[in-house]
Formats: C-alpha cells, structure tokens, sequence
C-alpha cells in the first residue's frame, strides 16, 4: 500500500501479503494459524527485552545489542523478542526467558553484566540465577497452572506476587507479552475480532452495547463513553469524526504511554468501532511529540493495519471507510481540554472554547466529534468481544470495569498497575504498591493529576471510584497516583502543582491566567521567610492567606474549561485534610515537615557544642561565628538553611526546626 | 422562529430561541457588564465578567457565549455574581498599571468604569506584574502591553473582521500576552493601521500615535501658516464627544480651528469631489480604451497597504488616484498657497481624519512633489477633541462658519465618502455625466448605500451595464477579490473601504463600540447630501476654476503631478 511507502520506518514483516476477510478472523481460523507467533510452543528459547520507553531509559537497547552480539556469533540460539511494559517499571531492564518445558521466567533490573551471567547460566547452561528473578509470568502452552520446577527456590508466579496479586489486567493485558511492532501477533491473541463483530452489528447496537457497559471516559471526567458516542450517532453526517486524546501530561502519568507503545493496535480497533459507531469515516490520534516511541508505534501498526484492509475504504470487504491521522502535539497541557485539543488539531493555538456547542455536536471543523482517551479506546474492544454484562461484572455500580494507574512516589514498589474499580486506596498503597518507601509513615496520596487532591490517611479506605473521589476532594482524573510519606510538606505539595497549573494555562480567561498565578504567590508567601520582616509583610502575609479560599472558590467556578475550574483542588483538599500544616506555615512559621527551607532555623545547642569548630569550616555562606573550644552560633540572617553543619557536627549539637 | 420560555431573576419570559443568555438579559433592560464581548463575532468567553447563575450547571457560566433553553431559570444578580465578578476586576486591576489620572482611556475605560461599579478593591499583596514595552514603532498605532487585559478583542476583529492578523495570542499561563509574531515591531508587520483594534479595546492598551503636540507646537511658531482639512466622516461623529448632536458639526469645528489659531480652514469634500473627477475620467477612459479592469477605488489607505501585502498581483487595477486627503494637501501647498503667495515650505498641513492609516498614508515616500510634504500632520477625531479641549474650546459654543475658499466649497456627493459606498455613488453621478453627457435621473443611487459587508448592482451607464461591487471591511474585500481571481465574478468597478460601514466608523472615530451611533452616523451623512446645494462633484465650481486656473483637465500631466501616485507590493515582513 502507498501508505506504507510513506512511513518513516522499515515495512513490517507481515505474515500475508493480502487483504483479510471478514470470516478468517471471526472464525478465529487465523488466530489459530498465528498462533505459533505467540511462541506458544517454542521449539527454541525465546527471549523477551522490556523495549518501551522506560525499558529503553534503563538502557534497554544496550541490552538488546549484547543479545544480538552473542546470537550472532552463534553463541546462544534464541529467538528474540521486543515488547512494551509489563508495569513493572521500577524493575526495569525486564529480560524474560522461556525455554521450552519451563515456565516464562522474567528476570529484574538487567544490565549487560547480569544478562551475560543470565546467558551463561540459564539460556545456555541450565541453572536458573535466582537472585536475579522477579517471577514467572503466563506460560504457554501450558497455562497458568503450569508448575514451577521444584528446584527454583522461591521464585513465586507473577499471580501470586503481592504486586500483580490484587490487579485486573484488561487494558493491559498484551502490555509486555506482545510485540507491539506486530500486527499478526496481536491477530494472534483475537485481535480485530471485535471490529468483525460489529461490522455484522448495527451502529446502533454497537452504541447501546458501550451504553450497556457502563465504561466511563478514562481521561479524567468520567462521562459516560456511550451517551457522548449517541450523541454523536444522532448528529447528522455525512462528515464526522472520531479522535483520541493521546496528550497525557499530568506530571508522574504515564499510562496512555505505555498502552500505546505496547498494544498500539488494541486503540486503533477501539477508533475503528467508534467510528462505525458513530458513522465516522476518519479519526485523529492527538498525541504529544514528547512520546516519539509512542508515535512510532503507532504509525507502523496503522500502516500495517491498511495493508490488511482493517483500516482504510472497504474495511474487511465491507463499505465501511475508516482512517486514521496522527497529529503531533506540541506539549501544551491545555490541549488534554478537548475543545483545545480540537483547536491544536484545527491549526490554531490550543485554547479552550465555549460549550455548547459540544464537540459531539460540532467538534473538529465544525463537524460532530467524538473525543475519547486512550484508555477508553483500548477498552472498547474488549467490551465488544465479551459483551456488556462481562465489562459491567467488574468494578462498582457506577463505576465499571478496571483503571490503570501510575503509581509513584514514596512507594516501595512503583509502576503501572490496572486495577478493579473499587478497590481502596490502601490496597493499591499497601498491598500492590508494598507500602510506604523506608517503612516511613503514610501522609497522603495525590490522586487526579495537577487537577486531583491530596487523600490523607482517613480517605485509605476510600473506594477508588470516580463518585467517591469526587466526595472525598479528589478526582480520578487520568490515572495519576502520586503517594507522600510523613517527609512531604504539603503546603510544598500545593505549591508544585499550582506553580505547574500556572505555567500551563492557556491564559485565555481572567480568572485561571490571573488568580492561579496569585494562588501562587499567596502560597510564596506562606513558605517564605524574608529575614527581617519589614512594613507591611505580615499584614499582606495575612491578607493573602484570607483571599487564598476565596482566590480558590472563584476560579473553581468561573475559570473557563476544567483546566482552570480543577486547578485549586490542590489547594482546597490540603486545606481541608492539612489545614493544621498550614497554619503551623502561617501563624508559628513552621514547617513540620521540615521541607520549605525559608522557615527552617538552624541553631547550635551550646551545652552540647564541643567548639571544635568543623561547623564553621564547612558553612558555605560563614554565619557560624565562634571561638576554638568555645560553643559556636549561627547567625541567622547569614543562614542559608544548607544544613551542611546539622550532618557535619560530629556532637549532633546543632538542631533543625 | 420559535419562543422559548426562561424565568430570569424570578420573572418569566420569552425569547427566540438561539439566543444567547446574555442577548436575552439585555432585551429586558438587564445591562450585563462584559469585556470580551464583541457583537454579531462568535463569543470567546474568556473574560468572565458576563457571569450568571443558571440553575443546574455546577459552576457560573458565561452569558454571552451560554444559550438560552426551555424551562431555563437564569439570575443576574445574586452576590455570588457580584463577588465573582468584583474579583475578576480586582485580579485584572492586580495585574495593569495605576496610571490612571494620565491614561487617554480615562473615563472611557471600560475596566475603570467596572472597577467603580464593583467597588474593586487594592489587593497590595498581588505584586507580581507583566512587563513589556511599549511599542510606538508605527506612525499609526501605539501597544501598550502593560495595560492589555488579554480580552482578545482586537486579536478577533483583526482577524476576523479584517482579514489581517497583525497580532495574535502569545505565550502561556501569565506570561500571556498579544503581539504581533515574533515580538516584531508592529511598524514591520502587515498591520494595516485600519485601527479598528483600538475602537474595540476596553483599555489603554491600544491608541493612536497622538500627534496633538505636534499640531500646538506649530500653532505657536509664529513663522508656519497653519492650516487644516476637514473630513467628510469627522463631522458627524465629533458631536458625540462634546455632546452636540447635529447633522454636521463641521461648521460649529471651522470656528473652533479658528478661535484655537488655525489660519485656513478647509473642506475635504472639496477634494473628495475633485477625486470624483480625476478617479471618474480615469474609469471612463479604462473603459473605453481597454485599460485594467476591474478599477479599485484608492482612498483608503489601510485598503491600500492590505492590497500591497495580500494581493500586490492586484496592484494595477487600483485606480491611480491619491486619497482625497493627499490632493487636498498637494493642492494647499501648490495651488493655493502660489495664489496666496505663501512659500508651500511655511505652510503646515494639518489633516483632520477619521481614520489612524491615515497618520501613515502622509507619511509615505511617495505622498510629496518637488520636496514638499502633502501633509504634514493627522489628527484623527478622538484627538481634535483633546485639541480642542486642550484650548478651552467648547464646540457647542462655537458659532457656525463656512470652510475657507477656494478649497472648501464641496457637493453633497463629496460628503458622503464618508459610508462605505459613497465614493461610488458619487463616482455614478458624475461617471453617468462623463459617459452619457446627461445627468441621472434618480440621484441617490440606493444600491450603494447601507451596511451591508458586500454590496454588488449593475448600472446601465449609457451603452454599458456597469457591473460594481461595494466592500468594507477588509475580511470582504478579501471575498470580492478572491471571487474576482478565480474569474467567478466580473466586475468593472470596485469600491473598497478597509473600516467596516466605511469611514464613518474609521479606526479614528469616537470609541464606541455601539451598532446605534454607527446608524446615526450614516443617517447624518446622507442627511448632509440631501440638504447640499450641489450634489454632484462635476457641478462643483471651485473645482471648475481649478481645472481651469491650474489643472487643465482631468487625468492631465498637472493633475497626474499632483494627484496621482503608484504603489508597490510589500512582503509579509516590510
């Protein structure tokens, strides 16, 4: 195909050089004559490198080579495999192994050092490094009952790791097993199983069917995907579209990234339902141009996706027409509003604009447009293949199916979790995350993005659904979770995001340009200490601290898109739950968690300062005066809060508060 | 058109449905205060200020971008609003510079006048402002970025009504600001200088480059002659800033300019009815001898520097001609003052105009003969009723005075150059006479006139259907063109006026942003032609003396040295 000529990157080896039809994948005929793809009974070892973007930063490709290297002068005989993320990133270089007649066994954190002694061995000799071992994830053919050898000594199944024990994998479930550049692979595993099905279904029933799931827009909001795709479906046409929002931004987030580098095709048969759904012919991919492997992954699996007729005129031999362009974005966080995002798409500047109109109504050029996330998208296929009542099963009354999460901070174990709705944050904390980092005390959980709130230790049993987020002052947002330990300053915490939030307005309306940037400055003066206080500070301090609900309560409910209405949540829910620190902040000039520098002071203790005189050396800016062998002092205005003499004193003399 | 009922401030009503809140609230009396509002563009909604409670949406929501619904309960007036509304005037006012008692917008800013009706407060704490500055680079118009309430305003009209966008949205978050790209010199891009921006901006942040001082400082050099011209659109709009409301004022300002020192003061509309005769014989002989068609008109000089950009392949169907303005001046300093035995190097020319691209227009290389200036300062309208304030002189106390002659006799179809449409029912009148050698039968040729963005008839001029179009507003001349282009329509003779409604609502004018006083406006223009003595240029007789005593004849080497000029393309960047 000509579209195949275009792409940057070299053509795919597909398994046929033909258009697919209808009946060979619905019968699942040639999912059965793929399936020795899926490696499902090797002959050989295979051997799978973890190659998204987290795989590739922990030098995933140097890996790779000295895979290559030692294959290729036929030291070891394998066949090798990239795949995206398991999730595990934390534990990344990923390297799983399977020889045949053993179970897949995934090895941690691999670096050419540990991958040769991997290859010494296991691959080519035959005892397992079990140091080495994360755990033994679905093998094929034996299944997942399959019976780890006697003689590797507590290497556990993935199912049973604390990590993968409590997740629901749906979403996720080729991330990390499949080759994303691989089309027949993902054929292989039912793949565009699902758009055969609707293809034989009515749009109509597609829409009730999605309507029937209870799926949820997964990029923040939570409207229902069904009622926003009826919508649409009653516009009348001809020219309507279908558009994912790939333009994850949230800081920390990174979930649509990781499906879309490890299961590109799963989005693209999610569009191509949408589109016959709704009776769109063309759909846009917005994704940022901060994820080029993303992008790249993408663009292969659409061209490849072309070259077996599912996408483009007569898809599978029917009339249906529906293509795909991806457009770059350029890194405003804004353009995750979909009518910003609409606008970026359009050419112009990515400003939000005035609903209604809706896009379903009028959305791209005018046109009705349906605007979903990646993970709503990658959904959709799995909705469609094991019916609505399968989707609703899982997950609470409002809130259906699963959601994946990017779980970070002072969290023992970090990464990409999917889990049921539901489920409460201290499980994900406590159970799939393994706890607190340092066995430190928990503080609060950030959950929504810049746009979420900060959860204490009294929402841990919170249901992780989009109602009782809301409730407790959070929002579920894309699926950032960002867990603080008892270290974390949360004033600091709300300063970071609306220092974020301030530099990401679009600036269009007064009340998010103007009041989050005084938020800011509100919260500026609630941290800093300027030496001497002089006029009126403390007067404007207070003055401030009494517009800073206000300020809040304001662009909450004028600011013009949800980028702007969201962004005082951080503010508000840590003034609700941590109000306390805030006053300590405001009123004793504190910090307790000892964080904002400005208000920290450094004092010598002179009963127990010996004047040995270590301190004063090392002070970079000299505010340590004293004699030899006399106590020391620090004079605080010379201080610049460094604390290089609090770890230097050998006599712990000198304190912080 | 169907009714829908909505229950505002407890009362019920009905309205056409497809009407936004905002709409609805004022058909009622209920005055909604607004900032980035502009009529019949597509709402923005970015400043907030329109706020209302609707009941059911979770937040307040805009009206003017919000549509009305059945069974929609709407309030206007409860103290969330006002509290919301009175912190957005407090954040803008946190962020804009204090300068009030010496801004020009004072008393005619729309932020100060909400900032006293919401009691705003000081917020001393907010401390943080944008800085940028001021940019005086073209003759027309002067940013000043620092009192710019980022409303979008004059970024939609420049774009949208004008076809132009000189200027656009930049950076992010509180950084954001409007400029022209690149942070380019607006001298070096392709505003136009129409100053359309500055009739729409609520604020300071956008003037004309003021020229009073220029004008009193050649007031009191005793050495000048100083002398002005009057435009056909000035006289019906200056009443509106001194509270006069009559037909033309022109008479109560010819005494002003006197009383303040003014030595000469003359009429436009003299030269507007000598451009009749020069742009009227060019037309007739492009006709006859197979010149350039279709013949664009010339006079308005922010049309001229769009034409240079947008479409310089268009370059030579422009008509020849200088703006009336130009004439006026080249004649002051050649003709009259050798009939007056001035040296033309004495005389300063001040032009008073309802139009910014005028300031650039006298400024051009190509506006001067043998050395001398045609004009050496423009005043728009906003700034002679500074000047006038500025000598104490109240235009209602004046006594009404004839223009000083020769230059100042003029016909009523040089008076209504000032809608969009009039140069070319002035040039019919006396095109019709140049082709026929008869006078037409119905003088007010209602085709031409109205508001309309795009006007087209077809006149039976002798043998010739003349095929005309009428544009204003360069995002229509842009459409006339376009279509003439592609060869979709022929034309042979098209009127174009860069200010929409022409020049009555030049970029210069009294800044109203108000479709009635516009109305008003036009009404005084034709009103003036109606009670005109003469009312076609070619009866002129001070024009008659001039061919006769100077110029010989239309369109003769005299009258091409003097009052035809040529223009040339300009790239993006100038």
């Amino acid at each position: 195909m000509s579209a195949m000529h275009t792409s940057k990157h070299p053509a795919s080896k597909l398994a046929f050089n033909r258009r697919l039809t209808r009946e060979e994948i619905s019968s699942g005929a040639l999912a059965k004559q793929l399936e020795n793809l899926l490696d499902r009974n090797p002959a050989k070892t295979v051997v799978y490198v973890g190659l998204g973007t987290c795989g590739l930063a922990s030098g995933g490709q140097r890996v790779w080579n000295r895979l290559e290297e030692r294959k290729s002068k036929g030291e070891i005989d394998v066949v090798l495999k990239k795949t995206g993320c398991i999730g595990y990133c934390q534990q990344e270089v990923m390297v799983d192994v399977k020889k045949p007649g053993k179970p897949r066994v995934s090895f941690a954190n691999v670096d050419v050092a540990r991958i040769d002694k991997i290859i010494d061995s296991y691959i080519k000799g035959d005892t397992l490094p079990t140091e080495f071992v994360t755990g033994v994830s679905e093998s094929y053919p034996e299944g997942p009952e399959f019976q780890i050898p006697a003689d590797w000594k507590g290497v556990k199944a993935f199912k049973d790791l604390p990590y993968f024990k409590k997740q629901k994998r749906v979403v996720l479930k080729n991330c990390g097993t499949l080759d994303p550049d691989s089309i027949d692979e993902y054929i292989a595993k039912d793949g565009y199983k699902a758009l055969t099905k609707v293809l034989d279904m009515t749009p109509r029933a597609v829409v009730d069917e999605i309507k029937a799931s209870g799926l949820r827009g997964r990029g923040g909001g939570g409207f229902p995907t069904g009622s926003k795709w009826e919508f649409a479906f009653n516009q009348p046409g001809p020219q309507k579209y279908i558009v994912m929002n790939a333009d994850e931004g949230d800081p920390g987030a990174f979930m649509d990234r990781s499906v879309l580098e490890g299961d590109p095709h799963r989005v693209i048969e999610g569009m191509a339902i949408g589109g016959f759904a709704i009776g769109a012919n063309h759909g846009y991919i917005y994704c940022r141009a901060e994820y080029p492997l993303a992008i790249e992954k993408l663009e292969r699996a659409i061209a490849d996706a072309r070259s077996y007729g599912l996408l483009g005129k007569n898809i599978l031999g029917t009339n249906f027409e529906f293509d795909l362009t991806i457009k770059k974005g350029a890194g405003a966080f804004v353009c995750g509003e979909e009518t910003a995002l609409l606008a970026s798409i359009e050419g112009k500047r990515g400003m939000p604009k005035p609903r209604p109109p809706f896009p379903a109504v009028q959305g791209a050029f005018n046109k009705p447009t349906v605007i979903n996330n990646v993970e709503t998208f990658a959904n959709v296929p799995e909705i469609i293949r094991n019916g609505a009542a399968w989707f609703a099963a899982m997950g609470t009354p409002r809130s259906k199916g699963t959601k994946v999460f990017a779980l970070t901070g002072k969290v023992k174990l970090s990464g990409l979790i999917e889990v049921p709705m539901g489920i409460t944050l201290r499980e994900i904390i406590f159970d799939v995350g393994g706890g607190i980092l340092n066995d430190r005390g928990f503080k609060a959980a950030q959950i929504g993005g810049p746009s979420g709130g900060c959860l204490p230790t009294q929402c841990l049993e919170t249901a992780i659904d989009y109602d009782s987020l809301i409730e407790a002052g959070a929002m579920m947002g894309s699926g950032g979770l960002v867990v603080m330990d008892d270290q974390t300053c949360m004033v600091d915490v709300a300063r970071f995001f609306i220092n974020f939030t301030r530099s990401e307005s679009c600036g269009k309306c007064i009340p998010c340009r103007e009041g989050i940037a005084r938020l800011q400055e509100m919260l500026e003066k609630v941290v800093e200490a300027p030496e001497t206080e002089t006029g009126n500070m403390a007067l404007e301090r207070m003055k401030a601290v009494i517009d800073l609900r206000k300020t809040c309560e304001l662009i909450r409910d004028t600011a013009a898109c949800g980028l702007g209405q969201t962004a005082p949540n951080p503010i508000l829910s840590t003034l609700r739950y941590f109000k306390e620190e805030y006053e300590a902040h405001i009123y004793d000039r504190k910090c307790p968690a000892g964080r904002c520098k400005s208000l920290l002071r450094y004092m010598v203790d002179p009963k127990s300062c010996i004047g040995c005189g270590i301190c004063k050396k090392k002070c970079p800016n000299a505010a340590i005066v004293g004699e030899i062998k006399h106590a020391h002092y620090i004079v605080a205005e010379k201080c610049v809060r460094c604390g290089v003499c609090f770890e230097a004193c050998p006599k712990k003399a000198i304190s912080c508060s | 058109m169907s009714m829908v009922n909505v229950t505002i401030n407890g009362t019920k009503h009905q309205f056409e449905a497809g009407m936004t809140v905002l709409e609805a609230c004022r058909k009622i009396g209920i005055e909604i205060p607004t900032l980035c509002h502009l009529k019949n563009l597509a709402p923005s909604g970015s400043c907030r200020i329109c706020v209302v409670e609707v009941e059911k949406a979770r937040t307040l929501v805009p009206s003017c971008a919000f549509p009305i619904a059945e069974g929609m309960v709407v309030r206007t007036n409860t103290e969330r609003i006002r509290q919301a509304r009175k912190m957005i005037v407090e954040l803008l006012l946190a962020n804009h510079p204090s300068d009030c008692l010496n801004c020009n917008r004072s008393l005619t800013c729309e932020l100060q006048k909400l900032a006293m009706e919401y009691e705003a407060e000081h917020k001393p704490h907010m401390k943080a402002k944008r800085h940028h500055a001021i940019d005086a680079s073209s003759p027309s118009l002067v940013r000043d970025p620092d009192k710019c309430i980022i409303c979008g305003r004059c970024v939609r009209v420049c774009e949208e009504v004008q076809g132009v966008g000189a200027i656009d949205f930049t950076k992010r978050g509180f950084e954001s600001i409007v400029l022209p790209a690149f942070n380019d010199d607006l001298a070096d891009t392709i505003c136009v200088n129409c100053g359309q921006c500055i009739k729409v901006c609520p604020t300071g942040a956008l003037s004309e480059n003021f020229s009073v001082k220029d004008v009193i400082d050649a007031l009191n050099d005793k050495d000048k002659v100083v002398v002005c011209q009057v435009a056909p659109a000035v006289r019906v709009a200056l009443g509106e800033t001194f509270g006069v409301d009559e037909d033309n004022v022109a008479p109560l300002l010819v005494d002003a300019l006197h009383r303040i020192g003014f030595n000469y003061v003359f009429d436009t509309n003299y030269a507007a009815d000598l451009t009749i005769m020069e742009e009227g014989t060019e037309l007739v002989t492009r006709l006859t001898t197979g010149g350039v068609l279709p013949m664009i008109t010339s006079c308005s000089p922010g049309w001229i520097k769009f034409i240079e950009h947008f479409y310089p392949q268009m370059l030579p169907n422009l008509s020849t001609c200088k703006s009336p303005q130009q004439m006026q001046g080249a004649l002051i300093k050649s003709y009259w003052a050798k009939k007056m035995k001035i040296d033309p190097k004495n005389v300063f020319n001040v032009s008073i105009m309802p139009c910014t691209a005028k300031k650039f227009e006298a400024q051009r290389p190509e506006m001067e003969v043998d050395g001398i200036r045609d004009v050496d300062v423009v005043l728009t309208t906003r700034e002679v009723g500074k000047l006038l304030r500025a000598f104490d002189v109240e235009l209602e106390a004046c006594t009404k005075t004839e223009f000083d002659n020769p230059l100042g006799e003029a016909s009523g179809a040089g008076a209504i150059f000032g809608a969009t449409g009039g140069v070319m029912e002035a040039a019919l009148r006396t095109g019709y006479k140049l082709v026929t050698g008869k006078e037409l039968d119905t003088i007010d040729i209602e085709a031409a006139r109205g508001f309309e963005g795009v006007k087209e008839a077809t006149v039976q001029v002798g043998d010739i259907p003349l095929s005309i179009a009428i544009a204003s507003g360069l995002a229509n001349a842009r459409k006339v063109l376009d279509a003439v282009i592609s060869g979709q329509k022929k034309y042979h003779f098209i009127e174009i006026m860069a200010c929409p409604g022409g020049c009555l609502n030049g970029g210069g004018q009294p800044t109203h942003f108000d479709v009635e006083a516009l109305r008003k406006r036009l009404a005084k223009i034709y009103a003036i032609d109606k009670a005109a003595k003469i009312r076609r240029s070619h009866d002129n007789e001070s024009v008659k003396t001039l061919y006769a005593e100077f110029l010989q004849k239309p369109n003769s080497p005299v009258s091409h040295k003097y009052l035809h000029t040529h223009y040339h393309a300009r790239p993006e960047k100038c």
